[in-house]
Protein backbone atom coordinates (compact mmCIF):
# COMPACT_ATOMS: atom_id res chain seq x y z
CA UNK A 1 0.00 0.00 0.00
CA UNK A 2 2.48 2.64 0.71
CA UNK A 3 4.36 1.66 -1.79
CA UNK A 4 1.28 2.63 -4.17
CA UNK A 5 0.91 5.79 -2.37
CA UNK A 6 4.48 6.71 -3.46
CA UNK A 7 3.87 5.54 -6.74
CA UNK A 8 0.93 7.69 -7.01
CA UNK A 9 2.33 10.75 -5.85
CA UNK A 10 5.60 10.65 -7.94
CA UNK A 11 3.68 10.03 -11.23
CA UNK A 12 1.19 13.20 -9.76
CA UNK A 13 4.38 15.58 -9.01
CA UNK A 14 5.37 14.45 -12.56
CA UNK A 15 1.80 15.67 -13.81
CA UNK A 16 2.66 18.82 -11.55
CA UNK A 17 5.94 19.61 -13.84
CA UNK A 18 3.37 19.02 -16.84
CA UNK A 19 1.06 21.23 -15.51
CA UNK A 20 3.18 24.16 -14.82
CA UNK A 21 4.84 23.50 -18.15
CA UNK A 22 1.41 23.69 -19.49
CA UNK A 23 0.58 27.27 -17.56
CA UNK A 24 3.39 28.79 -18.06
CA UNK A 25 2.45 29.07 -22.00
CA UNK A 26 -1.34 28.54 -21.81
CA UNK A 27 -2.26 30.26 -18.72
CA UNK A 28 0.13 32.80 -19.43
CA UNK A 29 0.38 33.75 -22.68
CA UNK A 30 -2.78 32.03 -24.24
CA UNK A 31 -0.63 29.66 -26.34
CA UNK A 32 -2.28 26.22 -26.63
CA UNK A 33 0.07 22.91 -26.82
CA UNK A 34 -1.53 20.06 -28.05
CA UNK A 35 1.58 18.35 -28.15
CA UNK A 36 2.61 18.24 -24.19
CA UNK A 37 3.05 14.49 -24.55
CA UNK A 38 5.76 14.76 -27.66
CA UNK A 39 8.18 17.07 -25.90
CA UNK A 40 7.33 14.95 -22.42
CA UNK A 41 8.59 12.06 -24.78
CA UNK A 42 11.50 14.17 -25.99
CA UNK A 43 12.64 14.46 -22.74
CA UNK A 44 12.30 10.71 -21.90
CA UNK A 45 14.13 9.42 -24.64
CA UNK A 46 16.87 12.03 -24.20
CA UNK A 47 17.49 10.73 -20.78
CA UNK A 48 17.08 7.24 -21.72
CA UNK A 49 19.65 7.36 -24.36
CA UNK A 50 22.29 9.54 -22.91
CA UNK A 51 21.97 6.92 -19.46
CA UNK A 52 21.68 3.62 -21.28
CA UNK A 53 23.51 3.54 -24.50
CA UNK A 54 26.02 6.75 -23.61
CA UNK A 55 26.54 5.48 -20.27
CA UNK A 56 26.57 9.26 -19.19
CA UNK A 57 25.33 10.07 -15.22
CA UNK A 58 22.01 10.40 -14.80
CA UNK A 59 22.06 14.08 -13.66
CA UNK A 60 23.55 14.68 -17.18
CA UNK A 61 20.71 12.58 -18.48
CA UNK A 62 18.29 14.95 -17.19
CA UNK A 63 20.35 18.07 -18.54
CA UNK A 64 19.89 16.78 -21.44
CA UNK A 65 16.57 16.36 -21.61
CA UNK A 66 15.60 19.58 -20.56
CA UNK A 67 17.70 21.39 -23.37
CA UNK A 68 16.35 18.48 -25.94
CA UNK A 69 12.52 19.97 -24.78
CA UNK A 70 13.68 23.32 -25.11
CA UNK A 71 15.28 23.13 -28.42
CA UNK A 72 12.18 21.07 -29.95
CA UNK A 73 10.18 23.68 -28.33
CA UNK A 74 11.88 26.34 -30.08
CA UNK A 75 11.90 24.86 -33.57
CA UNK A 76 7.87 24.14 -33.41
CA UNK A 77 7.22 27.78 -32.34
CA UNK A 78 9.62 29.44 -34.79
CA UNK A 79 8.37 26.96 -37.51
CA UNK A 80 4.94 28.53 -37.09
CA UNK A 81 5.20 32.29 -36.55
CA UNK A 82 4.39 32.94 -40.52
CA UNK A 83 0.82 30.72 -39.33
CA UNK A 84 -2.41 32.39 -37.22
CA UNK A 85 -2.21 31.65 -34.00
CA UNK A 86 -4.78 28.82 -33.94
CA UNK A 87 -2.67 26.75 -35.87
CA UNK A 88 0.43 26.61 -33.16
CA UNK A 89 -2.43 23.51 -31.80
CA UNK A 90 -2.52 21.76 -34.60
CA UNK A 91 1.48 21.56 -35.19
CA UNK A 92 2.23 20.96 -32.30
CA UNK A 93 -0.77 18.07 -32.32
CA UNK A 94 1.03 16.71 -34.66
CA UNK A 95 4.78 17.51 -33.45
CA UNK A 96 3.62 14.62 -30.68
CA UNK A 97 2.35 12.32 -33.27
CA UNK A 98 5.48 12.25 -35.28
CA UNK A 99 7.44 12.03 -31.89
CA UNK A 100 5.44 8.91 -31.42
CA UNK A 101 5.98 7.50 -35.03
CA UNK A 102 9.98 8.20 -35.00
CA UNK A 103 10.05 6.11 -31.58
CA UNK A 104 8.02 3.64 -32.82
CA UNK A 105 9.83 3.16 -36.26
CA UNK A 106 13.29 4.55 -35.91
CA UNK A 107 14.78 1.26 -33.95
CA UNK A 108 18.26 1.79 -34.51
CA UNK A 109 17.71 4.53 -31.96
CA UNK A 110 14.87 3.96 -30.14
CA UNK A 111 14.39 0.21 -30.30
CA UNK A 112 11.13 0.63 -31.84
CA UNK A 113 7.74 -0.47 -30.13
CA UNK A 114 9.84 -2.19 -27.52
CA UNK A 115 10.96 0.59 -25.93
CA UNK A 116 13.99 1.23 -24.13
CA UNK A 117 14.05 -1.13 -20.78
CA UNK A 118 17.01 -0.69 -17.92
CA UNK A 119 16.47 3.00 -17.74
CA UNK A 120 18.98 3.33 -14.06
CA UNK A 121 17.47 5.08 -11.16
CA UNK A 122 19.38 7.11 -8.91
CA UNK A 123 21.27 5.22 -6.40
CA UNK A 124 18.65 2.34 -6.84
CA UNK A 125 21.03 -0.87 -6.39
CA UNK A 126 22.19 1.02 -3.17
CA UNK A 127 18.42 1.88 -1.83
CA UNK A 128 16.81 -1.12 -2.86
CA UNK A 129 13.29 -0.90 -1.35
CA UNK A 130 13.84 2.59 -0.36
CA UNK A 131 14.31 3.76 -4.00
CA UNK A 132 10.53 4.82 -4.35
CA UNK A 133 10.30 7.31 -1.16
CA UNK A 134 14.20 8.49 -2.29
CA UNK A 135 12.77 9.18 -5.65
CA UNK A 136 10.31 11.00 -4.79
CA UNK A 137 11.39 13.42 -2.47
CA UNK A 138 14.20 13.78 -5.44
CA UNK A 139 11.01 14.42 -7.64
CA UNK A 140 9.38 16.37 -5.39
CA UNK A 141 12.44 19.20 -4.64
CA UNK A 142 12.59 19.45 -8.79
CA UNK A 143 8.66 20.17 -8.63
CA UNK A 144 9.64 22.99 -5.85
CA UNK A 145 11.95 24.36 -7.79
CA UNK A 146 10.24 24.51 -10.78
CA UNK A 147 6.87 25.98 -8.92
CA UNK A 148 9.06 28.83 -7.36
CA UNK A 149 10.81 29.70 -10.74
CA UNK A 150 6.86 29.80 -12.42
CA UNK A 151 6.07 31.48 -9.40
CA UNK A 152 8.47 34.18 -10.02
CA UNK A 153 8.03 34.16 -13.76
CA UNK A 154 4.16 34.88 -12.59
CA UNK A 155 4.53 37.91 -10.45
CA UNK A 156 7.40 39.61 -12.81
CA UNK A 157 7.17 42.16 -15.28
CA UNK A 158 8.20 39.16 -17.45
CA UNK A 159 5.05 37.26 -16.33
CA UNK A 160 2.96 40.55 -17.40
CA UNK A 161 4.07 41.04 -20.91
CA UNK A 162 2.52 36.81 -21.25
CA UNK A 163 -0.43 37.42 -19.62
CA UNK A 164 -0.63 40.74 -22.27
CA UNK A 165 0.19 38.54 -25.16
CA UNK A 166 -2.53 36.12 -24.27
CA UNK A 167 -5.27 39.23 -23.88
CA UNK A 168 -4.76 40.61 -27.10
CA UNK A 169 -1.12 39.75 -29.18
CA UNK A 170 -1.61 42.85 -31.23
CA UNK A 171 -2.14 45.19 -28.45
CA UNK A 172 1.23 44.26 -26.78
CA UNK A 173 3.09 44.42 -30.36
CA UNK A 174 1.60 48.42 -30.17
CA UNK A 175 2.74 48.65 -26.40
CA UNK A 176 6.44 47.90 -27.72
CA UNK A 177 6.73 43.94 -26.56
CA UNK A 178 8.63 41.79 -29.26
CA UNK A 179 5.94 39.51 -29.27
CA UNK A 180 7.73 36.55 -30.96
CA UNK A 181 10.60 36.84 -28.91
CA UNK A 182 8.80 36.36 -25.89
CA UNK A 183 6.49 33.54 -27.05
CA UNK A 184 9.20 31.51 -28.14
CA UNK A 185 11.47 32.03 -24.67
CA UNK A 186 8.27 31.16 -22.79
CA UNK A 187 7.35 28.20 -25.31
CA UNK A 188 10.95 26.47 -25.23
CA UNK A 189 11.16 26.93 -21.68
CA UNK A 190 7.85 25.32 -21.55
CA UNK A 191 8.56 22.31 -23.38
CA UNK A 192 11.81 22.20 -21.80
CA UNK A 193 10.21 21.28 -18.28
CA UNK A 194 7.47 18.82 -19.75
CA UNK A 195 11.07 17.46 -21.40
CA UNK A 196 12.29 17.08 -17.84
CA UNK A 197 9.55 15.56 -16.74
CA UNK A 198 9.71 12.98 -19.24
CA UNK A 199 13.43 11.84 -18.05
CA UNK A 200 12.43 11.76 -14.44
CA UNK A 201 9.37 9.56 -15.62
CA UNK A 202 12.07 7.41 -17.64
CA UNK A 203 14.18 7.10 -14.72
CA UNK A 204 11.31 6.15 -12.28
CA UNK A 205 9.76 3.11 -14.29
CA UNK A 206 13.07 2.24 -15.66
CA UNK A 207 11.03 1.85 -19.11
CA UNK A 208 9.91 3.91 -21.76
CA UNK A 209 7.81 2.82 -24.88
CA UNK A 210 5.92 4.78 -27.55
CA UNK A 211 3.02 4.05 -26.88
CA UNK A 212 2.87 5.32 -23.37
CA UNK A 213 3.22 8.53 -24.79
CA UNK A 214 -0.23 8.82 -25.95
CA UNK A 215 -2.09 12.24 -26.50
CA UNK A 216 -4.37 11.36 -23.76
CA UNK A 217 -1.38 12.63 -21.11
CA UNK A 218 -1.74 15.95 -23.17
CA UNK A 219 -5.70 16.04 -22.17
CA UNK A 220 -4.94 15.11 -18.49
CA UNK A 221 -2.78 17.90 -18.29
CA UNK A 222 -5.08 20.17 -19.65
CA UNK A 223 -8.00 19.00 -17.34
CA UNK A 224 -5.36 19.67 -14.43
CA UNK A 225 -4.63 22.93 -15.20
CA UNK A 226 -8.15 23.64 -16.23
CA UNK A 227 -9.43 22.82 -13.25
CA UNK A 228 -6.96 23.87 -10.77
CA UNK A 229 -6.80 27.84 -12.50
CA UNK A 230 -5.23 29.01 -15.15
CA UNK A 231 -3.17 31.34 -15.01
CA UNK A 232 -1.65 30.52 -11.62
CA UNK A 233 1.29 28.31 -11.01
CA UNK A 234 0.02 27.36 -7.40
CA UNK A 235 -3.44 26.29 -9.44
CA UNK A 236 -1.95 24.16 -12.12
CA UNK A 237 -0.28 22.11 -8.97
CA UNK A 238 -3.12 21.10 -7.23
CA UNK A 239 -5.25 20.67 -10.19
CA UNK A 240 -2.15 17.59 -11.05
CA UNK A 241 -2.76 16.50 -7.76
CA UNK A 242 -6.46 16.07 -7.98
CA UNK A 243 -5.99 14.85 -11.53
CA UNK A 244 -4.08 11.89 -10.34
CA UNK A 245 -6.78 11.33 -7.30
CA UNK A 246 -9.53 11.10 -10.31
CA UNK A 247 -7.80 9.07 -12.54
CA UNK A 248 -6.89 6.43 -9.56
CA UNK A 249 -10.35 6.69 -7.93
CA UNK A 250 -11.64 6.33 -11.65
CA UNK A 251 -9.74 3.20 -11.62
CA UNK A 252 -11.27 1.62 -8.93
CA UNK A 253 -15.03 2.97 -9.46
CA UNK A 254 -14.89 0.88 -13.11
CA UNK A 255 -13.93 -2.27 -11.36
CA UNK A 256 -16.57 -2.04 -9.24
CA UNK A 257 -18.99 -1.98 -12.39
CA UNK A 258 -19.98 -5.20 -13.25
CA UNK A 259 -20.56 -7.32 -16.36
CA UNK A 260 -18.30 -5.63 -18.78
CA UNK A 261 -14.76 -6.32 -20.28
CA UNK A 262 -11.40 -5.39 -19.23
CA UNK A 263 -11.36 -3.27 -22.71
CA UNK A 264 -14.71 -1.54 -21.91
CA UNK A 265 -13.45 -0.85 -18.53
CA UNK A 266 -10.70 1.48 -19.77
CA UNK A 267 -12.98 2.68 -22.50
CA UNK A 268 -15.16 3.70 -19.47
CA UNK A 269 -12.45 4.91 -17.42
CA UNK A 270 -11.52 7.27 -20.37
CA UNK A 271 -15.03 8.86 -20.40
CA UNK A 272 -15.20 9.52 -16.84
CA UNK A 273 -12.22 11.75 -17.55
CA UNK A 274 -13.80 13.36 -20.59
CA UNK A 275 -16.77 14.20 -19.04
CA UNK A 276 -14.53 15.88 -15.81
CA UNK A 277 -13.09 18.14 -18.27
CA UNK A 278 -16.45 18.88 -19.67
CA UNK A 279 -18.11 19.66 -16.48
CA UNK A 280 -14.98 21.73 -15.73
CA UNK A 281 -14.88 23.79 -18.71
CA UNK A 282 -18.52 24.35 -17.88
CA UNK A 283 -19.18 24.67 -14.42
CA UNK A 284 -15.64 26.43 -13.63
CA UNK A 285 -14.13 27.73 -16.25
CA UNK A 286 -11.76 29.95 -14.16
CA UNK A 287 -10.56 26.47 -12.40
CA UNK A 288 -10.17 26.20 -8.07
CA UNK A 289 -7.96 28.99 -8.06
CA UNK A 290 -8.76 32.53 -9.81
CA UNK A 291 -5.82 34.46 -11.51
CA UNK A 292 -4.40 36.70 -9.33
CA UNK A 293 -5.16 40.42 -10.02
CA UNK A 294 -1.89 42.00 -8.27
CA UNK A 295 -2.98 45.21 -6.39
CA UNK A 296 -0.97 48.56 -7.38
CA UNK A 297 1.71 49.11 -4.43
CA UNK A 298 0.56 52.17 -2.26
CA UNK A 299 3.29 54.93 -2.59
CA UNK A 300 3.80 57.42 -0.15
CA UNK A 301 1.60 60.44 -1.67
CA UNK A 302 3.64 63.82 -1.19
CA UNK A 303 6.27 61.86 1.05
CA UNK A 304 8.95 62.38 -0.90
CA UNK A 305 11.77 64.76 0.07
CA UNK B 1 9.21 65.06 -38.37
CA UNK B 2 7.86 64.62 -41.53
CA UNK B 3 5.37 61.85 -42.64
CA UNK B 4 4.41 61.07 -46.12
CA UNK B 5 2.42 57.77 -47.47
CA UNK B 6 1.97 56.86 -51.34
CA UNK B 7 0.36 53.81 -52.69
CA UNK B 8 -2.12 51.92 -50.27
CA UNK B 9 -5.60 51.89 -52.05
CA UNK B 10 -7.60 53.65 -49.17
CA UNK B 11 -4.34 55.77 -48.86
CA UNK B 12 -3.60 57.41 -52.44
CA UNK B 13 -0.67 59.95 -51.96
CA UNK B 14 -1.37 61.02 -48.44
CA UNK B 15 1.51 63.55 -47.95
CA UNK B 16 1.81 65.54 -44.96
CA UNK B 17 3.62 66.17 -41.75
CA UNK B 18 2.57 66.88 -38.18
CA UNK B 19 4.69 69.42 -35.96
CA UNK B 20 6.20 68.64 -32.57
CA UNK B 21 4.60 70.62 -29.93
CA UNK B 22 0.65 70.23 -31.49
CA UNK B 23 -2.46 68.70 -31.42
CA UNK B 24 -2.82 68.04 -35.12
CA UNK B 25 -6.46 66.97 -35.68
CA UNK B 26 -7.24 64.37 -38.13
CA UNK B 27 -10.93 64.70 -39.82
CA UNK B 28 -13.00 63.67 -42.70
CA UNK B 29 -15.84 61.22 -43.23
CA UNK B 30 -16.23 58.03 -42.67
CA UNK B 31 -14.24 55.80 -45.01
CA UNK B 32 -11.83 58.58 -45.76
CA UNK B 33 -8.47 56.39 -44.70
CA UNK B 34 -8.18 58.31 -41.05
CA UNK B 35 -7.86 54.51 -39.26
CA UNK B 36 -5.72 52.83 -42.29
CA UNK B 37 -3.41 55.66 -42.30
CA UNK B 38 -3.43 54.94 -38.48
CA UNK B 39 -2.41 51.44 -38.46
CA UNK B 40 0.16 51.85 -41.15
CA UNK B 41 2.25 54.39 -39.31
CA UNK B 42 2.12 52.29 -36.21
CA UNK B 43 3.30 49.37 -38.15
CA UNK B 44 -0.08 46.87 -38.21
CA UNK B 45 -0.44 47.13 -41.80
CA UNK B 46 2.69 47.85 -43.90
CA UNK B 47 2.64 50.20 -46.71
CA UNK B 48 2.69 49.13 -50.38
CA UNK B 49 4.81 52.04 -50.80
CA UNK B 50 6.42 55.62 -49.63
CA UNK B 51 8.08 56.47 -47.14
CA UNK B 52 6.96 57.50 -43.22
CA UNK B 53 9.47 59.32 -41.52
CA UNK B 54 9.17 60.30 -37.39
CA UNK B 55 11.74 61.92 -35.59
CA UNK B 56 14.71 61.87 -38.18
CA UNK B 57 14.40 57.89 -39.03
CA UNK B 58 12.39 56.09 -41.71
CA UNK B 59 10.03 53.66 -39.59
CA UNK B 60 7.87 52.73 -42.81
CA UNK B 61 7.38 48.98 -42.56
CA UNK B 62 8.67 49.03 -38.86
CA UNK B 63 7.02 46.02 -37.01
CA UNK B 64 4.69 48.07 -34.19
CA UNK B 65 6.96 47.17 -31.44
CA UNK B 66 9.59 48.96 -32.69
CA UNK B 67 7.40 52.21 -34.01
CA UNK B 68 6.39 51.57 -30.13
CA UNK B 69 9.67 52.01 -28.85
CA UNK B 70 10.47 54.88 -31.28
CA UNK B 71 8.24 57.11 -29.47
CA UNK B 72 5.93 56.73 -31.60
CA UNK B 73 2.27 55.27 -29.52
CA UNK B 74 -1.15 55.35 -30.73
CA UNK B 75 -4.45 54.22 -29.32
CA UNK B 76 -7.52 52.47 -30.82
CA UNK B 77 -10.90 53.62 -31.61
CA UNK B 78 -12.72 50.91 -29.95
CA UNK B 79 -10.72 50.80 -26.72
CA UNK B 80 -8.47 47.53 -27.26
CA UNK B 81 -6.73 45.91 -24.85
CA UNK B 82 -6.35 43.07 -21.66
CA UNK B 83 -9.89 42.83 -20.32
CA UNK B 84 -8.16 40.85 -17.16
CA UNK B 85 -5.51 43.26 -16.28
CA UNK B 86 -6.34 45.55 -14.02
CA UNK B 87 -5.74 49.50 -14.62
CA UNK B 88 -2.18 49.25 -12.92
CA UNK B 89 -0.91 46.61 -15.13
CA UNK B 90 -1.92 48.20 -18.27
CA UNK B 91 -0.04 51.44 -16.99
CA UNK B 92 3.02 49.19 -16.17
CA UNK B 93 3.27 47.22 -19.04
CA UNK B 94 3.65 49.97 -21.33
CA UNK B 95 6.47 51.76 -19.44
CA UNK B 96 9.84 51.89 -21.54
CA UNK B 97 12.73 49.72 -20.95
CA UNK B 98 11.69 47.23 -18.77
CA UNK B 99 15.13 44.97 -17.28
CA UNK B 100 12.54 42.69 -15.53
CA UNK B 101 11.11 41.92 -19.03
CA UNK B 102 14.04 39.90 -19.56
CA UNK B 103 13.65 36.32 -18.59
CA UNK B 104 17.20 35.92 -17.13
CA UNK B 105 16.32 38.94 -14.63
CA UNK B 106 12.50 37.76 -14.38
CA UNK B 107 13.96 34.16 -12.73
CA UNK B 108 16.90 35.29 -11.18
CA UNK B 109 15.43 38.68 -9.60
CA UNK B 110 17.36 41.62 -10.81
CA UNK B 111 18.43 44.84 -8.53
CA UNK B 112 17.49 47.05 -11.92
CA UNK B 113 14.35 45.52 -12.94
CA UNK B 114 13.00 45.83 -9.15
CA UNK B 115 14.34 49.68 -9.08
CA UNK B 116 12.32 50.25 -12.37
CA UNK B 117 9.77 48.69 -11.25
CA UNK B 118 9.09 51.15 -8.55
CA UNK B 119 10.16 53.84 -10.78
CA UNK B 120 7.54 52.95 -13.19
CA UNK B 121 4.93 52.42 -9.95
CA UNK B 122 5.29 56.03 -9.31
CA UNK B 123 4.96 57.09 -12.85
CA UNK B 124 1.21 54.85 -13.55
CA UNK B 125 0.34 56.75 -9.70
CA UNK B 126 1.05 59.92 -11.31
CA UNK B 127 -0.65 58.77 -14.54
CA UNK B 128 -3.59 57.86 -12.94
CA UNK B 129 -4.47 60.95 -10.91
CA UNK B 130 -3.74 62.98 -13.76
CA UNK B 131 -6.51 60.61 -15.55
CA UNK B 132 -8.39 60.65 -12.58
CA UNK B 133 -8.48 56.65 -12.94
CA UNK B 134 -6.04 56.38 -9.52
CA UNK B 135 -9.42 55.24 -7.84
CA UNK B 136 -9.95 52.46 -10.25
CA UNK B 137 -6.51 51.27 -10.37
CA UNK B 138 -6.58 48.06 -9.16
CA UNK B 139 -9.95 47.20 -11.34
CA UNK B 140 -9.55 44.55 -14.43
CA UNK B 141 -10.13 47.17 -17.07
CA UNK B 142 -12.98 44.79 -17.73
CA UNK B 143 -15.18 46.88 -15.19
CA UNK B 144 -14.06 49.92 -16.21
CA UNK B 145 -16.94 52.61 -17.85
CA UNK B 146 -16.37 53.24 -21.61
CA UNK B 147 -15.40 56.54 -20.43
CA UNK B 148 -12.76 55.10 -18.21
CA UNK B 149 -11.46 52.30 -20.93
CA UNK B 150 -11.00 55.67 -23.33
CA UNK B 151 -8.70 57.62 -20.54
CA UNK B 152 -6.72 54.15 -20.11
CA UNK B 153 -6.16 54.17 -23.45
CA UNK B 154 -4.89 57.88 -23.61
CA UNK B 155 -3.03 56.48 -19.81
CA UNK B 156 -0.85 53.58 -20.98
CA UNK B 157 -0.01 55.06 -23.96
CA UNK B 158 1.77 58.18 -22.09
CA UNK B 159 2.93 55.18 -20.16
CA UNK B 160 5.15 54.81 -22.98
CA UNK B 161 7.08 58.52 -22.50
CA UNK B 162 6.17 59.18 -26.50
CA UNK B 163 7.00 61.65 -28.91
CA UNK B 164 3.78 61.37 -30.52
CA UNK B 165 0.55 59.86 -29.56
CA UNK B 166 -2.22 59.04 -32.50
CA UNK B 167 -5.25 59.19 -31.30
CA UNK B 168 -8.34 57.37 -32.19
CA UNK B 169 -11.57 59.06 -31.29
CA UNK B 170 -10.80 59.60 -27.92
CA UNK B 171 -14.31 60.61 -27.14
CA UNK B 172 -16.82 58.42 -29.26
CA UNK B 173 -18.85 56.98 -26.54
CA UNK B 174 -17.99 59.27 -24.03
CA UNK B 175 -20.53 61.79 -22.41
CA UNK B 176 -19.95 65.83 -22.69
CA UNK B 177 -18.23 66.33 -19.28
CA UNK B 178 -15.93 63.27 -19.46
CA UNK B 179 -15.46 64.68 -22.99
CA UNK B 180 -14.53 68.25 -21.64
CA UNK B 181 -12.06 66.53 -19.23
CA UNK B 182 -10.53 64.64 -21.80
CA UNK B 183 -9.96 67.62 -23.94
CA UNK B 184 -8.31 69.76 -20.85
CA UNK B 185 -6.15 66.78 -20.20
CA UNK B 186 -5.22 66.60 -23.72
CA UNK B 187 -4.17 69.90 -23.75
CA UNK B 188 -1.47 69.24 -20.83
CA UNK B 189 0.03 67.36 -23.08
CA UNK B 190 2.28 69.59 -25.71
CA UNK B 191 3.79 71.20 -22.54
CA UNK B 192 4.71 67.64 -21.34
CA UNK B 193 6.69 67.47 -24.33
CA UNK B 194 3.87 64.95 -26.40
CA UNK B 195 2.46 65.79 -29.43
CA UNK B 196 -0.87 64.33 -30.76
CA UNK B 197 -2.64 63.35 -34.16
CA UNK B 198 -5.78 63.18 -33.19
CA UNK B 199 -8.86 61.42 -35.19
CA UNK B 200 -12.39 62.77 -34.13
CA UNK B 201 -15.52 63.52 -35.63
CA UNK B 202 -16.67 66.21 -32.78
CA UNK B 203 -16.08 69.25 -34.70
CA UNK B 204 -16.41 71.12 -31.23
CA UNK B 205 -13.65 69.17 -29.80
CA UNK B 206 -11.28 69.67 -32.96
CA UNK B 207 -12.01 73.09 -33.11
CA UNK B 208 -11.36 73.68 -29.38
CA UNK B 209 -8.37 71.41 -29.36
CA UNK B 210 -6.40 71.22 -32.67
CA UNK B 211 -4.22 73.60 -34.49
CA UNK B 212 -3.71 72.66 -37.55
CA UNK B 213 -6.26 70.15 -39.53
CA UNK B 214 -5.93 68.03 -41.81
CA UNK B 215 -8.83 66.75 -43.65
CA UNK B 216 -8.91 63.62 -45.64
CA UNK B 217 -11.28 62.19 -48.08
CA UNK B 218 -11.38 58.75 -49.94
CA UNK B 219 -7.76 58.22 -49.45
CA UNK B 220 -6.35 61.74 -50.06
CA UNK B 221 -5.56 65.08 -47.73
CA UNK B 222 -8.13 67.31 -49.14
CA UNK B 223 -7.30 70.66 -46.95
CA UNK B 224 -4.77 71.61 -43.95
CA UNK B 225 -4.56 74.76 -41.99
CA UNK B 226 -6.40 76.09 -39.25
CA UNK B 227 -9.92 74.90 -38.37
CA UNK B 228 -11.18 77.63 -39.89
CA UNK B 229 -9.66 77.76 -43.11
CA UNK B 230 -10.03 73.73 -43.45
CA UNK B 231 -13.86 74.09 -42.64
CA UNK B 232 -13.80 77.02 -44.94
CA UNK B 233 -12.71 75.26 -47.64
CA UNK B 234 -15.23 74.48 -50.45
CA UNK B 235 -13.62 70.68 -51.15
CA UNK B 236 -14.00 69.72 -47.61
CA UNK B 237 -17.53 71.37 -47.49
CA UNK B 238 -18.53 69.52 -50.11
CA UNK B 239 -16.53 66.03 -49.06
CA UNK B 240 -17.46 66.42 -45.85
CA UNK B 241 -19.12 69.31 -43.84
CA UNK B 242 -21.09 70.73 -46.39
CA UNK B 243 -23.07 67.73 -46.76
CA UNK B 244 -23.94 67.15 -43.71
CA UNK B 245 -24.69 70.72 -43.04
CA UNK B 246 -27.52 69.54 -46.02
Amino acid sequence: MLNYLLFIATIGSIYGLLALSLNLIWGGAGMVNLGLAGFFAVGAYASALATTDAHLPIVAGWILALAAGGLAGLVVTLSTTRLREDYLAIVTLGFAEVVRLVAANEVWLTRGTDGISGIPGPWKALLGSDFNAVYLLIVLTILALVFLLMRRIDRSPYGRVLRAIREDAQVAQVAGKPVLRFKAEAFALSAGIAGLAGALYGHFTSYIAPDLFLPLITVYVFLAVAGGGTGRPAGALIGAYLLMVLLESARFLVELVPVISAVQRAALKELIIAVALILVLRLAPGGLLSERVPAAPRLPMEGKS
Amino acid sequence: MRRAFYGLEVLRGVDFSVAAGRITGLIGPNGAGKTTLFNVVSGLVPPDAGSIRFAGSEIGGLSPDKVSRAGLVRTFQVARGFPKLSVFQHLMLYGRDQPGESLWRAVLGSRAARDREAALAEQAWDIARFLRLDKVIDNQAVALSGGQKKLLEIGRALMAEPKLILLDEPTAGVNPTLRNEIGERLLELPKRGVSILLIEHDMGFIAELCDPVICMAEGRVLAQGSFDSVRADPQVREAYLGRRAA
